[in-house]
């Protein structure tokens, strides 16, 4: 069976796919890629079906030897990629020879990057799913320099893609549409404003689990604790700290902070592609 | 666990997004037979397709609706009949009850400290949602005079099996982690393994009781 070895495994660096939904009613996160956009056309570029594994690097790429040929291509942030040293396309199909090192460089823009290798990386699964869920530990660990992974076999021809629409990561500042609810009625009327009106950032703490951010502080209009109830992918939860956040494919299955709306999930690929520091604003829209 | 047959007076069908639906009920038990009524619906083709049926404390979250808002007006015409011990599963598990909490737990009580493992393994349980980790179910059924606070300060690490209580709930940990329940004792059975179908012991649900061993 064709493997890969890791050289580099970056900051960090986890392997994903589709996720595993199905099973929040046990407390388990759907968890999978979050830039689906740039995970799917990966795997389109070498001829996978969109449910094969991923890599998905953070910040600085990370880099992987072969031991068989294998088509692979690099989507998601923009980055340099490289053959054993020597320069290749980003966003395209990649023949890398055996025994050659693929080297996904630093983003020059957005954080996360996705790997995709002809038959995918072949980690076994859990519960339906290869993804790491970085909230509850499911799935494979995250990459480690010396970690050998297994490929399956390529199932099709790499796929040309001549054009391909691709929106950038938000460099310039990120614009997220929210759906209020169902919880909007447990703020005062200006925290309302304030979501809507207000210019918030993108926080460093952010992660797979959630975009947190800083700025206005949603004030609430009662006291006390919501009873536990489940959460949706997307959902802007708020904390007694009142910084809203932003749920992301590892976010937990219930919750007991209040929900003031949603981001519908289209709009979470740029919200995973956005650098700590990017300005923020929520726009209302209608359900 | 038996309770007069209701509709769902007072229930409210908030949408969330643009694909789900956060059905609020009044009680914990209307919850719970709502969950189990979702289900039998699924089960039986008379729900539209969904991608999550979430129970929790109050709630129940249907998500990955094509359309919420066709749903939300059908609940209204909803007669969800009480939870019969017959459309669950029922687990025992074996319980050393030797917890760190047991003492504090039997003085919040006000009962000797060897009388707790005999009140709470003579308890029904019922599974209402599980949330937290995978596998880690809050239990109901205890009754309100025997509701403890959860600890002021949070264990870093609670051992894999520990049963635990915090205020309404009883909760067995599937695995260690840090945690803020009473301890009252401890069982090896396995809550959690996602190598076995069905991977979680105690699904949203399911019957509980405990038993003392040793």
């Amino acid at each position: 069976m064709t493997a890969l070895t890791v050289v580099r495994a970056g900051a960090l660096t986890t392997v994903q796919d589709l996720g595993r939904p199905g099973h929040a009613h046990l407390g388990v996160p759907r968890s999978g890629a979050l830039d689906q956009p740039a995970h799917r056309l990966a795997n389109r570029l070498v001829g996978n079906p969109a449910a094969f594994a991923t890599l998905e690097t953070t910040v600085n790429g990370c880099a992987v030897r072969v031991d068989a040929a294998v088509t692979a291509a690099v989507t998601g942030a923009p980055c340099p990629v490289r053959v054993d040293g020597r320069p290749v396309a980003w966003g395209a199909p990649v023949r890398v020879p055996a025994g050659a090192v693929l080297d996904v460089g630093s983003a020059r823009a957005g954080l996360r990057c996705h790997v995709a290798f002809g038959g995918g990386v072949a980690v076994p699964r859990v519960l339906g799913s290869r993804s790491r869920d970085l909230l509850s530990g499911l799935g494979p660990e995250p990459l480690a320099d010396g970690m050998s992974l297994p490929l399956g076999a390529p199932c099709g021809p790499p796929l040309a893609a001549d054009t391909v629409p691709w929106p950038g990561p938000p460099t310039a500042g990120l614009v997220l549409p929210v759906v209020l609810g169902p919880r909007d009625d447990w703020f005062v009327p200006e925290a309302r404003r304030a979501l809507a009106g207000g210019d918030f950032r993108v926080s460093a703490a952010s992660n797979r689990i959630g975009l947190r951010t800083e700025g206005p502080s949603l004030e609430r209009a009662r006291e006390g604790e919501l009873p536990s109830e489940g959460m949706v992918l997307g959902a802007v939860q708020v904390p007694p700290d009142g910084r809203p956040v932003v749920f992301l494919a590892d976010h937990p299955t219930t919750g007991g902070y209040p929900v003031v709306g949603v981001v519908p999930e289209p709009s979470l690929a740029a919200a995973a592609q956005a650098v700590p520091g990017t300005p923020l604003r929520f726009v209302p829209v209608r359900a | 666990m038996s309770a007069p047959p209701e509709g769902l007076t007072g229930a409210r069908a908030l949408p969330v997004g643009r694909r789900a639906l956060l059905v609020e009920v009044a009680t914990a038990e209307q919850a719970q037979a709502l969950h189990a009524e979702l289900l039998r619906r699924r089960a039986t083709g008379a729900l539209p397709p969904v991608a999550e049926i979430v129970p929790a404390a109050r709630t129940v979250l249907l998500d990955g609706l094509d359309d919420p808002h066709a749903l939300a007006a059908d609940f209204a015409s909803w007669s969800i009949p009480p939870l019969t011990a017959a459309d669950a599963a029922a687990v025992v598990l074996p319980v050393r009850y030797d917890g760190a909490d047991l003492a504090e737990v039997a003085a919040l009580w006000g009962v000797a400290e060897d009388e707790v493992p005999r009140i709470h393994s003579g308890l029904e349980f019922r599974v209402a949602f599980c949330g937290f980790a995978p596998g880690f179910g809050y239990l109901t059924g205890l009754p309100e005079r025997l509701r403890v606070p959860r600890r002021s300060t949070p264990r870093t690490a609670v051992p894999a099996g520990s049963v635990g209580l915090a205020g309404p709930y009883t909760g067995v940990y599937p695995r260690s982690s840090p945690g803020g329940w009473q301890l009252i004792g401890r069982t090896d059975a396995a809550l959690w393994d996602p190598g076995r179908e069905p991977a979680a012991l105690l699904a949203p649900g399911t019957r509980v009781r405990f038993e003392v061993f040793g």
